[in-house]
């Protein structure tokens, strides 16, 4: 098999599999499984070979024109270099874990035939935007995913969350894509071609008119699809879908492929400095905004999703500082510790049937419960924190390493201002990062009171999938940092000296500075009487808990989110006094919990906008333009009124009516011939 | 014979006849004034036939042809007609067409609710 014919199959097969998933999901149930699993498999087998043939060596390019499309063409391009062959190695790992944990997470669910399909497909087309050669095709796939995504969330479209998240992620991506059509038919009209090899060609010979422009249209749609600020708020809702397409597509890939997209056309952004500086505002507002979102959320998946926003903003500000080597290494191996993260919290809310970190911390013997959450989460949350020698460690310093090199003026690719930015920002966020890492772990594992009720062993598929994706977080990053270099054709990605003390140290005292809070808050706590006396008058002992405990985890999860609210009365927060992270932000809990009121931002700048043009335009069809139409109506209606007032009934007065109507008409006749 | 006399004789059998037709309250007299509109018309056909065909050297008599087919035509008409009313008059009770007002604009279907009252009060008694 030749290279780009391995490289066709790779989205394909996903595709053929999400085809016949959908026709035989109903007629053929036995085959539904094997049709999720293998084609994903197989592609994650061919896209290691195809990594290995690449092997970092010169970019793999081949196109075919399938029809004339006018003055610029669009054509079935591939470009494959270092970055694309191990960005979908990590797509194919994690869309295979994603399958076989699915298998046993969804495993009563009905829906789960289309379910497995529709990750299929998104597999396929997020295949499909690393391999594409060209800007159309990527857009393609681009739109594809976000279709996917839209329905993946509202997987549970029963509970009123799940359909508002749905539409929520749906409209806000879309927002950010309108801006980034536009800016690719910009950038294709400067260049002349859609195809990225040919783009690039144009942008080293500064053959672009309007750089800053095409930059900031692109970018608005980098920050929809990658949860950027301001355009991030769809993603800590779209945790009300299925917590595998979380983990699949909420943290590892989609969300990723703005990153990828922005280090694939970094040349472009790179000519236009303001670009530069706004990706660099850009990521550390996120940065440093969402781990304090993250430190205040109660809901263990919504703890995770702001801390996948803050784990974007350092990929772009990787970006900002025009090192795409530290990003897709940052990209790759937050790929594979986040989906680890979703997938144990999966297993979590499984065995607890709660998705509120109060709650669980109120639940002794839970790590007893789910041993392998346990100890998987404990490599995950470690690699988040960035604490050597786990991955995020490594990849994490190449990030800040690159910010100071920029700082300090070693490079003419990005402003100074934007390093310094990233580099004091990030280093903040590492604090809060391992800060939030903490609190997520002193609750969900180190709680106190009743013991945790006991559902059995998980499935085997849920934590045999923990364990495969625990290994890259554990042991790949001091290995990658030496052998990426080579592939990404970049700097040198080893940690420097003074950014690793920084940033370890940092890490090190927010975690300390959170489990003292932890010891303070529960002390408080055990002296003052529990904090749950609303919930438990609802009759819930535990507050949150799912309805059927001994269902399969998908059923579990969507009760434990429909009950959220009841219980708490919000989504994302708990009144909860022992929790840490109340006494570590004080009096800014408040804020972060909502998200920094963005939500209500957009509400009032926005939503009541467009619903008061909604009435407007209805009082004017109902009031306006409907009382012409029945203006015009009334003569007729009258006229009628007054001509059915002739029918009487009687017959013979028609018969006189016709007698009358003759004898004028003879009348008529003879003065007229009569000539009278 | 002139030409006169029939026309005069037809003249007033059909103004008696609309007379009948526009005056009177009893569908029957109502059907026999139609039938002497007919008739008028009928004589007035053969006495024109009749006049017309003097000076004529070849004549196919068509209106005194046409007179036989009204004839029957009017036969089946009054047969229809007075079927008519024998069922209106077995359905309603009457035949006077002053109250067979059902067409009427604004007419209330509540007569036959009140008939099928009267029915079911027979019935019981």
């Amino acid at each position: 098999m030749t290279t780009t014919t391995l490289a066709v199959l790779v989205p394909l097969l996903p595709f053929l599999g999400a085809a016949a998933g959908l026709l035989l999901g109903r007629t053929a149930p036995g085959f539904v499984r094997p049709l999720a699993v293998l084609p994903t498999l197989t592609s994650l087998v061919l896209a290691a070979l195809l990594a290995v043939r690449q092997g970092g060596d010169r970019a793999l390019n081949a196109a075919t024109e399938l029809t004339p499309t006018g003055s610029v063409p669009i054509e079935l391009a591939l470009h494959i270099d270092g970055f694309a062959a191990l960005v979908a190695v990590l797509v194919g790992l994690v869309a295979t874990c994603v399958q076989i944990y699915s298998t046993g997470y969804l495993r009563d669910d009905p829906r789960y035939p289309s379910y497995a399909a529709l990750v299929s497909l998104f597999t396929s087309a997020m295949l499909l935007v690393v391999y594409s050669g060209d800007l159309m095709v990527l857009l393609v796939g681009w739109e594809i995913m976000g279709i996917c995504s839209y329905f993946l969330v509202g997987h549970y479209w029963e509970t009123p969350e799940a359909r508002a998240a749905s539409l929520k992620a749906f409209l806000v991506t879309k927002l950010g894509d309108v801006p980034f059509l536009i800016g690719l038919f910009a950038l294709a009209t400067d260049a002349g071609s859609f195809r990225i090899t040919k783009v690039l060609g144009t942008v080293a010979n500064g053959g672009l008119d309007h750089p800053t422009l095409i930059a900031l249209l692109l970018l608005a749609g980098v920050a929809g699809k990658s949860a950027q600020f301001p355009l991030h708020t769809w993603l800590p809702d779209a945790m009300a879908g299925p917590t595998p397409v979380s983990a699949l597509i909420h943290a590892a890939t989609m969300v990723a492929a703005g990153v990828y997209f922005v280090a694939r056309l970094l040349p472009v952004f790179e000519a236009s400095q303001a670009a530069m500086v706004v990706l660099a505002v850009t990521a550390a507002v996120t940065m440093a905004g969402s781990a304090l979102a993250a430190l205040a959320q109660d809901d263990i998946k919504r703890v995770l999703a702001y801390s996948t926003i803050g784990q974007l903003g350092y990929m772009t500000g990787a970006l900002a500082v025009a090192d795409r080597g530290a990003a897709v290494f940052h990209l790759l191996s937050h790929g594979a510790f986040k989906a680890l993260l979703f997938l144990a919290a999966g297993v979590i809310i499984h065995a607890a049937g709660t998705n509120s970190l109060a709650t669980m911390s109120r639940m002794g013997h839970l790590r007893a419960r789910v041993p392998d959450a346990y100890w998987t989460m404990t490599v995950a949350l470690l690699a988040l924190a960035a604490i050597p020698p786990f991955s995020g460690f490594f990849s994490k310093e190449s990030v800040l390493g690159a910010a100071e090199h920029v700082a300090t003026g070693h490079t003419e690719h990005a402003p100074g201002a934007a390093g310094w930015l990233v580099l004091v920002v990030g280093l903040l966020t590492a604090l809060l990062t391992a800060a939030y890492a903490m609190r997520l772990w002193l609750l969900a594992f180190r709680g106190r009171g009743a013991e945790a009720p006991d559902h059995g062993r998980q499935p085997l598929p849920m934590t045999v999938v923990l364990w495969v994706l625990a290994v890259p977080s554990l042991a790949v990053g001091a290995l990658a940092y030496r052998v990426l270099p080579d592939w990404f054709g970049g700097r040198d990605l080893a940690p420097t000296l003074t950014t690793s003390v920084l940033g370890t140290g940092v890490a090190l005292v927010g975690g300390l500075v959170t489990y003292a809070a932890w010891r303070h808050s529960t002390a408080l706590a055990a002296r003052v009487p529990p904090p749950l006396s609303a919930s438990l008058e609802r009759g819930h002992p535990h507050g949150a808990v799912a309805a059927h405990p001994e269902g399969d985890a998908g059923r579990v999860e969507a009760e434990a989110i429909a009950s959220h609210a009841p219980a708490y009365g919000d989504l994302a927060q708990a009144p909860d006094p022992s929790d840490p992270g109340r006494l570590l932000l004080g009096p800014l809990h408040r804020h972060a919990a909502v998200g920094f009121h963005l939500d209500a931002v957009y509400s009032a700048l926005f939503v009541r906008p467009v619903r008061a043009g909604a009435d407007l335009v209805r009082f004017l069809d109902r009031e306006v333009v409907d009382t012409y139409v029945r203006g015009a109506g009334a003569l007729p209606r009258w006229l009628g009124t007054a001509v059915r007032r002739a029918q009487t009934g009687n017959v013979q007065t028609y018969v006189s009516a016709l007698l009358a109507g003759t004898v004028v008409l003879a009348v008529a006749a003879v003065l007229v011939a009569t000539g009278a | 014979m002139h030409l006169a006399y029939p026309a005069v004789l037809s003249a007033l059998l059909f103004c008696t006849g609309l007379y009948g037709v526009l005056a009177r309250r009893n569908a029957i007299l109502v059907l026999m004034s139609v039938e002497l509109m007919l008739n008028a018309v009928n004589l007035n056909l053969v006495a024109f036939d009749v006049w017309l065909s003097r000076t004529a050297e070849e004549t196919l008599h068509s209106g005194q042809a046409l007179t036989l087919f009204t004839i029957a035509i009017a036969a089946a008409e009054i047969g229809i007609g007075l079927a008519i009313v024998l069922a209106v008059h077995r359905n309603r009770g009457t035949a006077d067409i002053d109250k067979l007002r059902d067409t009427a604009e604004g007419h209330e279907t509540d007569a036959p609710a009140a008939e099928t009252g009267a029915e079911k009060a027979e019935a019981t008694a």
